[in-house]
């Protein structure tokens, strides 16, 4: 019968992997970090980001404990299949000694178990779902999490904007938008004290283009303001789309805004829209961040994005891990990343807490003027 | 079968648990991971093969059988402390978030319900023909990820599910596939498969030689669904994480691409294929990555894999219409007198399953 | 809901209806003369704002010097898919075109993520097209009233030609027969060759349209609209021009009054599209303009 071709196909599989040049040696004089991002697929935007971070950073800081730090970048594809295909090809292939990523709290996830199982500390940069380091010893974090950036908006829009009732148009086959939209809701209503605060939760798919419907929808209930978790690049079409349907009220939302696509796009509607993000450039936080802002500018004549800084954050903060365990066994490394306290990172301190989440403040921006400005930061309580 | 053949059969058969043995014990997890997602990959090519290669049904729903399977397999192996963690936003809904059932049970109830699925679907979708059906299909498969995506009180919606235990090994994988393989082949090899190929290459014929066409292709159909969840199970426990985004169209393209590179209506082909883009996949990275001198990258031109896959695609149809295998399966007899797989051109020959 | 309200839904229903019914008439021209599902349309439609793109910002060109061109490139990509990918099959089994339509499809998806890269790029929107007229409470964009405008000159420009024409003749010929066809002495590869450039040149302009309504363009923003447009193509009786229109504005009237009545169901638009295109495929496969077929043994 048939069976044995897979035998044969098996042989060549292996023999196929063995010749494409999996088995490098590894030399004891270097240490491999493993960049677990999206440079292809939807995600490609924000992992390429991160990577100019992550690579700033190892052009600073290029060794540790006296041996030469090696950066090896496995690309995910913006795919689950593939994120997990690539995270093992980082532990079992490449032998890293940490990993650092990814964009995207799926295809972190999808990693989660296999660095868990390989005991391989790993550090994301700007993946804010909860679910990435919840039960998991090795996964740890720099920015904050979801629950934490939906209060700061709905405080921002109760404190600030003085807003009684919230709409709410999310992206609902978005993870991150769906979590900030719930965490929003929930805090929105406490703040209030009003259950029916949020007058209306208009969904829509990533990809669309058409949001008139929802948006009409919104308009009828008049709300205070509108609260729109989602990729920029639906974000920008929906708030262009609400201007040009007459609705006036401040669009308010979360980090993943802070591009320049979100800028070009949206033009002049997008003007005075709020979101929360990790870093500002006008105020840099540390000495840290301020050699950070002027290396990046350096480097690439542009203003860096707050993932790059928090690309730039989960280096540094492995490295110091490794300097402090003193070694670079990973197990050690795992102990001491979970005890960072009050870490001087590019986009402020960094205090892991019990879950591996970094507990920092906040800021807020605000578009005026075709850019992207300071508005205020949001302490952690 | 003869004698030679038979002991040939056996010997592979050995070599291969020995290989497994090896595998599981030996090498690295990457490479284990690598073939549990070609074995997988192997199962869903010969299910969809099925439908499409075998019955001639332009069926582009299989992302959707798969999501199935994948959701309640990975929903009954998950414990309920699990679940209360994930569902932290929308609760699980009442009796879901307590049952649990041993792997192979779970695994084959995602079957049972794809297939379940794949009934409804097929009921109405089956009476149309050609790109009707496929685009039917196709809506289909993006109507289960829509139902998916909202309703969060049972698939938690675009969070996706995440620390589902990794039962999957090579063990499951590579025995589902052989499973798989088995059954297909006597499916096809009984009086059913040559009313599928009839139905294949001449509807109008098979119906007046007395095939009942509502019947027979909703078999196949039906078939190929329980399959496509079977291998939608074993990806989820393999991966430990799943969202509906993961069922898009995409994937379904990447199965078609592997039936169509095997050939359309051969199951070893299938399985051949499946290995062989699965490791391509991996060895073609280098096509992808961004090449770094010293401080000056040069981005890789970055997505040509996929550029790469798609051309392949359409170069396979344009001039190896019948892929690897035609369709025609592996025989040790072509085996021991080996000649270019892809010179055999004849269409609808079936030598390799004469003997069995 | 009140009355202002259900106008503002029906202005924004004609206004995407419109841009279904422009896409959907190249889409059902291809099907109407090769009786195939034309994958790539979406993606042709895709690369008409790309390389309006281009021709606006990176070559500076006004808009109404650069929009012909793109019309134009347009309609020689699409003949380049005819060439490469259909013609060499014209004689093979369904499955194989069918299947070598989607490998196109997506090539031209991947090959636009290699060369434009996969971040969404903003469409040039000259101000004559955007500006909105507010009557009451209702506001409407220019755009609605041109895209309206658009797609019935295509639709007169296109039954003229389909009617009138010796070109028109043979191509509904080929349409009913291409043995029969060739034997009269049409040529039709010619003829499928000149669908396909105009088939192309229709998803340009609704391209052009679509973007300056959306103006965000990306490598894989082709996939809906192309779904979308064949389901409109589908309700109206594919292969039947006037069909398409009504059909585009069937699709998205209705897409936006489920939204305006059913608020709770927004995240399932799209599989409202495709339940009505299973709906129609199984009680009137032949849409409500469409002739009927009879299979021949």
């Amino acid at each position: 019968m048939k069976r044995t071709t897979l035998v044969f196909f098996m042989v060549l599989a292996v023999a196929a992997m063995v010749l494409t040049g999996c088995w490098e040696k590894t030399s004891s004089d270097v240490i491999k970090i493993g960049v677990f991002e999206p440079i292809t697929g939807a995600n490609a935007a924000g992992g390429q980001l991160e990577v100019e971070g992550i690579e700033l950073a190892n052009k600073l800081y290029p060794e540790v404990l006296g041996k030469k730090v090696e950066l090896v970048i496995a690309d995910n594809k913006s795919d689950k299949v593939e994120a997990a295909t690539a995270a093992a090809r980082l532990v079992e292939k490449e032998k890293v000694t940490a990993i650092i990523g990814s964009w995207g709290s799926s295809l972190s996830m999808a990693a989660g178990d296999i660095v868990k199982k390989r005991k391989v500390p790993t550090v994301g940069a700007s993946c804010t779902n909860p679910l990435v380091t919840k039960d998991n010893d090795y996964y740890f974090r720099v920015c904050f999490i979801d629950p934490f950036q939906g209060t700061v908006m709905a405080n921002y829009a109760f404190g600030k904007l003085n807003a009684k009732k919230a709409a709410i148009i999310q992206e609902v086959s978005n993870d991150y938008a769906v979590g900030l939209a719930n965490f929003f809701a929930d805090s929105f209503k406490e703040l209030t004290g009003d259950p029916d605060c949020i007058v209306a939760v208009a969904n829509y798919n990533t990809g669309d283009q058409d949001f008139s419907a929802q948006l009409t929808n919104i308009k009828a209930k008049n709300p205070d303001v509108i609260f729109a978790p989602g990729n920029f690049t639906e974000s920008a079409l929906v708030i262009s789309q609400a201007r040009k349907l007459g609705i006036t009220c401040p669009f308010i939302g979360g980090d993943t805004w802070e591009t320049q696509e979100f800028l070009d796009i949206g033009k002049e509607a997008v003007e005075g829209a709020v979101f929360s993000t990790f870093f500002a450039t006008e105020k840099p936080i540390t000495s840290e961040s301020e050699k950070f802002l002027a290396e990046y500018r350096k480097a690439y004549q542009k203003e860096p994005a707050a993932v790059t800084a928090l690309g730039y954050d989960a280096y540094i903060l492995i490295l110091d891990a490794i300097e402090r365990a003193g070694s670079a066994d990973r197990e050690k490394i795992r102990e001491e990343l979970a005890k960072t306290e009050n870490f001087p990172g590019a986009a402020g301190f960094i205090t892991l807490d019990a879950n591996g989440d970094a507990i920092k403040n906040a800021v807020i921006k605000q578009v005026k003027g075709g850019k992207f400005t300071y508005l205020d930061t949001i302490e952690t309580k | 079968m003869r004698q030679r053949d038979r002991i040939l059969t056996l010997i592979a058969f050995l070599l291969l648990i020995g290989f497994i043995y090896f595998a599981e014990g030996f090498l690295d997890i990457y490479i284990v991971r690598v073939l549990n997602v070609c074995a997988i990959y192997a199962i869903l090519g010969m299910s969809m093969n099925l439908i499409n290669g075998f019955t001639g049904l332009f069926s582009l729903g299989h992302a959707g059988f798969m999501a199935v399977g994948a959701y309640t397999t990975a929903l009954l192996t998950m414990s309920p402390a699990v679940k209360e963690q994930i569902f932290y936003m929308t609760p699980l809904i009442k009796p879901l978030d307590a049952i649990m059932a041993p792997f192979p049970i779970a695994l084959i109830l995602g079957g049972i319900l794809a297939a379940f699925v794949g009934y409804l679907i097929g009921a109405p979708a089956l009476r149309l023909k050609g790109d009707y059906l496929a685009i039917a299909t196709l809506g289909f498969a993006e109507i289960i990820r829509v139902i998916f995506t909202n309703t969060q009180s049972i698939t938690n919606g675009a969070l996706g599910l995440k620390g589902i235990p990794a039962v999957t090994n090579l063990w499951w994988s590579f025995g589902g596939m052989i499973l798989t393989a088995v059954v297909l082949l006597s499916l096809i090899n009984s009086s059913y498969g040559r009313a599928f190929k009839a139905i294949r290459e001449d509807e109008i014929a098979a119906e007046s030689m007395g095939i009942d066409l509502a019947k027979h292709k909703n078999l196949s159909f039906v078939t190929g669904a329980f399959f496509a969840g079977i291998g939608g199970g074993l990806l989820g426990n393999l991966l430990g994480t799943i969202d509906p985004k993961m069922f898009s169209f995409m994937f379904t393209f990447n199965i078609l691409l592997i039936i169509v590179l095997g050939g359309m209506g051969s199951i070893t082909g299938s399985i051949i294929s499946a290995f062989i883009v699965t490791i391509a996949q991996e060895v073609l990275r280098f096509l992808d990555e961004t090449m770094n001198l010293g401080f000056i990258v040069i981005k890789g031109k970055v997505g040509m894999r996929a550029v790469v896959f798609s051309a392949l695609l359409m170069i396979v149809v344009l001039f190896y219409r019948h892929g690897l295998m035609g369709t025609t399966e592996f025989s040790w007899e072509r085996f021991l007198n080996w000649k270019p797989p892809f010179y055999r051109f004849g269409k609808g020959t079936i030598k390799g399953c004469k003997n069995s | 809901m009140t009355i202002d309200l259900f106008l503002q839904h029906l202005a924004n229903g004609i206004s995407l209806g419109s841009l279904y019914a422009l896409i959907a008439i190249g889409y059902t021209m291809v099907y109407g003369i090769l009786r195939l599902i034309n994958f790539a349309h979406g993606d042709i439609f895709m690369m008409a704002t790309y390389f309006a793109f281009f021709g606006v910002i990176t070559f500076g060109l006004p808009w109404y010097i650069s929009f012909p061109i793109v019309l134009l490139l347009t309609a020689l990509l699409g003949m380049t898919v005819e060439l490469v990918a259909y013609r060499p099959l014209r004689d093979a089994p369904k499955i194989s075109i069918l299947i070598s339509a989607i490998g196109a499809s997506f090539l031209l998806e991947n090959l636009a993520i290699v060369l434009f890269g996969g971040v969404p790029k903003p469409f040039p929107t000259p101000e004559i097209f955007t500006d909105v007229i507010r009557v009451g409470s209702v506001s409407i964009q220019k755009l609605t009233f041109y895209i309206p405008a658009v797609a019935i000159i295509c639709l007169t420009f296109l039954l003229y030609l389909v009617n009138k024409t010796k070109t028109g003749m043979a191509m509904r010929a080929v349409s009913k027969d291409h043995e029969t066809a060739r034997v009269m002495g049409v040529n039709v590869d010619r003829i499928i060759l000149v669908t396909f450039g105009l088939g192309s040149f229709l998803a340009a302009v609704g391209g052009i349209m679509w973007g300056l309504k959306f103006p965000q363009i990306a490598p894989l923003m082709g996939v809906i609209p192309g779904l979308k447009c064949f389901i409109a193509a589908v309700i109206g009786g594919i292969g039947n021009i006037k069909g398409a229109v009504i059909g585009g504005f069937i699709l998205g009237i209705g897409e936006i009054l489920l939204i305006a009545f059913l608020p709770n169901l927004t995240g399932y638009r799209d599989a409202f599209a495709f339940i009505l295109l299973i709906v129609i495929l199984l009680y009137k496969p032949t849409g409500i303009m469409g002739e009927k077929l009879t299979e021949k043994v």
